[in-house]
Order: C-alpha cells, then structure tokens, then sequence
C-alpha cells in the first residue's frame, strides 16, 4: 500500500503540485500544500506531482 | 538569479575587454558557462555532461568552481541545501573587490532570499509564498492580459516595423512586476539601467558597484515611503504584516530581488522564445492556433532556452561527491542549467525543440528550495503574451538578419529583436 504524504513544514510553496493534480493538492491561504482527500490513491499523476516538487515537501512511503 | 550578481564582478573577463574594449567583446572571453551558440549551450558544456560530468572552472569573479552539467546532478546539489550552502557571501575575498566590513556585508545581503539557507531563507520565503500561489496568479491574469493588449494595440498603431524588446518584451513584465510590489512604473527608465548595468559582465565592476549602490538608494526612499503609508502592492503588505519582523534592509533586499528578477526574466523568455518561435514556423502555428498547446509550449521553451546560465553558486559544508568527483569542504559548487536542460536522461532528443512535449522536470526554474518563487507568475504570463502577440500578428517575422544576442548578460536573451509583419 503507498502512501502520500506531505510535509507542511518543508513546503515553500511553489504550487508545482498543483500545477500536476489540482484534484489531490491545493494550497492554503498560505500558499502552503494542503491534500484535499485523505489518503488519495497513488497515481502516476500523484507521482509526477511527488517528482516536481522543488523543495521535497511530498513524499510516497511504500509499505 | 540575482545572488552573486553583487559580488559577480568582470574578473573573469577582463583580460579581453583591457585588450579591445567593445571591439575585444568575443564570445570566447565569456566564463564556460555562459558560452553559447545562439539558442544552444557551448558543445564543450555538453563535451563535460558526456564525459566526467564535472569540470573545475574559473568563475566570472575570478575564484574557481566545480562545473555541475547533467540534470540529476544538478537536482542533486539544488535539492540538498545542508550540503551545498548558498551562505558563502562573505567567507572569500573576491579579487577586485573594495574591502568590506562584515556589517557592510550583512547589509547588502539583508533580504536576499538568495544568499540564505534554511531556517532563514525559510522566514523569508514564507512571507512572500502567499503573493504567489496559483489562485493569485488567476487573480491578476485579467491585468496582464490588458497590459499586453495594451502594448500590442501601441505596436499595431505604429506599425511595422518594431523592437520587440523594447517595444513588448520588456515592458510587459515591467509594468506588470511594478503593480504588483508597488513600484512607480514612471521610473522604469532608471532602474531598468541600473539593472542591466547590474547583471552585465562586460561592464567594469565599479560601475556595476555604483550602479547597485544607486539602486539600494532608490529603494531605500520606496521603503520608507511605504513605511510611512502602505500602499496596495506587495511592499506595502509586506509592511503591513511584517513590518515589525523586517529591517528595512531586509525589505530593500526582498523588494531589489523581486524588481529584478521580475523584469530581467520573463522579458528575455518573451524575447528569444519569439524568436525561437520564428525559426520553427509550424510550432508558431501550434502556439498561435491552439489554446491547449501553450501551456507544454511554455515549458519546452523554458526548457530549451534555460535563459539562466546557472544558479547560484554553492559552497561544500563537508566532504562531498558529485558525479564521482570529490569535491572538498569548502570548494565552490555552480550548476550549468542549459546543459542539465538538454540532458538525455530528462528527456529524450533533448536538443530539439518540440512544443508538443513540454514535460516538466526541467530545471529552468531551478529546484529545491530557492526554485523560482515567481515561476508561476512567469508561466502565467508566458501563457497570456505568446498566443495574444502571435494572433495580433499571425505572420510576424525578424525584420533583420543578424542576431544581437545580450552574451555578457547573466540572463541570457536579445538586446533587440526586430520584427515586421503584414506586408511591410
């Protein structure tokens, strides 16, 4: 089962994820990532939203 | 883009230009990696992404530097700030430089979100990340597509021919970069000198210096207007929320590097990516006639332009290794973004051009945790002003032969581009 996880802590904000699947990530007033479902399925979209992400905020654990 | 360029003297250059003045400007005096051959990185940039991968070099301040070329690489040392820090300034006496005092130092680097790593860049970076999301970016879109209009009505009224540089490219993103952080539009003419003064390596360091001076003065009477009344843009929120947490040089840092950065980019992106628009006619086409192709077309333009030489220098914290070679605590670290850029293992025939690809992944606007915090501002607007420019003018084309590349310039791009159209 993988996991998605996002590090609100490491984010900077630079909206890449949104860019690649606004139907998973969003970001806050902030600008900071939100997940809009909990534990959203790990697409390859998702990955690609994972790989882009500049500042390593996103991460998929693989159990 | 803009965090060596107070310290990037002409060292590196200046052999050349003492022999020949403007005449001596060749190419080859220019530091590795700047070289270029019109659109495409130097052969030898793509000889090292080949071969070793890395290569010692001399940077455009005299001091040497690891040469990082292919993409993984560079993701490599962009992405692990702890290793290879941008908190160097200061810790190098750079050959030619004026003395300065480390209150001096600090105070030129107050606010440059740049020359900091992680936690402080962090503060500083999470005070601006607000202006920039997507759904800001949507906000303003409305502005900027007026703004073009606006210059395009100017240029369609005077008809052909035009500078598409002076006339569209540069200042679109001016007047859209000074609405947004509240910068009077009126003395563009000023800092806009000043700026490519700053950022032009074939210019002799003490007026590049005179030049950075002049434009921290400028800003520091801005500052303390919006101190005393905050007005709508960027700097006066930035007053109004942070007032209280910013010194002023850090907020004549921040808002330096965000008018610059502002202009100096998308302008050149607007510039050679019409041009680069020009020589490949049926990608024009795409750009032109379908909405759903410029969004891909942006990105392959970012991507095989990669107007920014290199990012900002690093420094090895410890022992470290990259693409095999040992680089040494303390060894200066610079990344060749074209070369990472057009590196097989991003994609593949990365040497064409093909708008209808357009993956992301590049590293034009960098990586980890300095990439690009206008990069959607610059994207929104690459997206409005490239169809709006190519159906006002569906059959623009170089009114001249000879191409004036802006070579000495940390960002790469045209120092004019003429173009015509209809039947002139």
């Amino acid at each position: 089962m993988s996991e998605l996880r996002a590090d609100r802590g490491t984010c900077i904000g630079a909206g890449m994820c949104v860019m690649t699947d606004s139907a998973v990530f969003d970001q806050d007033g902030d600008g900071i990532v939100v997940l809009l479902e909990e534990d959203p399925e790990v697409d390859e979209k998702v990955r690609a939203a994972v790989d882009a992400c500049p500042s390593g905020a996103l991460s998929i654990s693989e159990d | 883009m803009t965090g060596s360029a107070a310290t990037g003297t002409k060292a590196g250059t200046a052999a050349g230009a003492d022999a020949g003045g403007a005449a001596g400007r060749g190419v080859e005096e220019l530091p590795l990696h700047m070289q270029r051959d019109g659109f495409d990185p130097a052969r030898e940039l793509a000889a090292i992404r080949e071969g070793a991968g890395v290569r010692k070099v001399r940077t455009p301040f005299g001091l040497e530097a690891w040469l990082v070329t292919r993409w993984a690489d560079v993701r490599e040392v962009l992405g692990d700030p702890e290793r290879f820090s941008n908190e160097w300034e200061g810790a190098f006496r750079v050959p030619g430089m004026p003395e300065r005092s480390p209150e001096e130092i600090a105070r030129l680097r107050a606010g440059n979100l740049l020359a900091f790593d992680p936690p402080a860049h962090t503060r500083l970076r999470r005070m601006l990340t607000p202006e920039f999301t997507g759904r800001r970016m949507q906000r303003l879109e409305p502005r900027v597509r007026e703004i073009v209009d606006q210059h395009l009505d100017a240029m369609e009224q005077a008809g052909p021919p035009a500078d598409l540089v002076a006339d569209f490219a540069l200042p679109v993103p001016s007047l859209v970069i000074c609405e947004l952080l509240g910068v009077p539009y009126e003395d563009r003419a000023e800092f806009q000198r000043r700026s490519a003064r700053l950022l032009d390596l074939s210019v002799p360091m003490d007026v590049r210096l005179r030049a950075q001076e002049e434009q921290r003065g400028y800003m520091a009477s801005l500052i303390a207007r919006e101190r005393a009344e905050p007005g709508e843009g960027l700097l006066g929120m930035l007053v109004r929320e942070h007032g209280d947490e910013l010194t002023d040089d850090e907020l004549i840092g921040i808002a330096n590097l965000l008018l610059i950065a502002g202009h100096e980019t998308t302008s050149n992106m607007l510039g050679l990516g019409t041009l680069a628009l020009m020589d490949h006619p049926d990608q024009l086409a795409l750009v032109r006639d379908d909405p759903e192709a410029v969004g891909p077309a942006v990105e392959e333009l970012l991507r095989w332009l990669s107007i920014v030489h290199s990012g900002t220098i690093k420094s090895a914290t410890g022992p470290a290794e990259i693409a095999g070679q040992p680089v040494a605590e303390g060894e200066l670290v610079m990344l060749s973004i074209p070369a990472a850029n057009r590196d097989s293992a991003l994609l593949e025939d990365p040497e064409r051009l093909d708008v209808r690809r357009g993956a992301l992944g590049h590293v034009a606007f960098g990586h980890g945790v300095h990439h690009c915090l206008g990069a959607p501002l610059a994207r929104m607007e690459m997206r409005v002003a490239f169809p709006a420019l190519l159906r006002r003018f569906p059959d623009l084309r170089p009114a001249a032969d000879d191409r004036r590349f802006r070579s000495f310039n940390v960002v790469y791009g045209m120092e004019i581009l003429p173009v015509t159209w209809g039947g002139a």
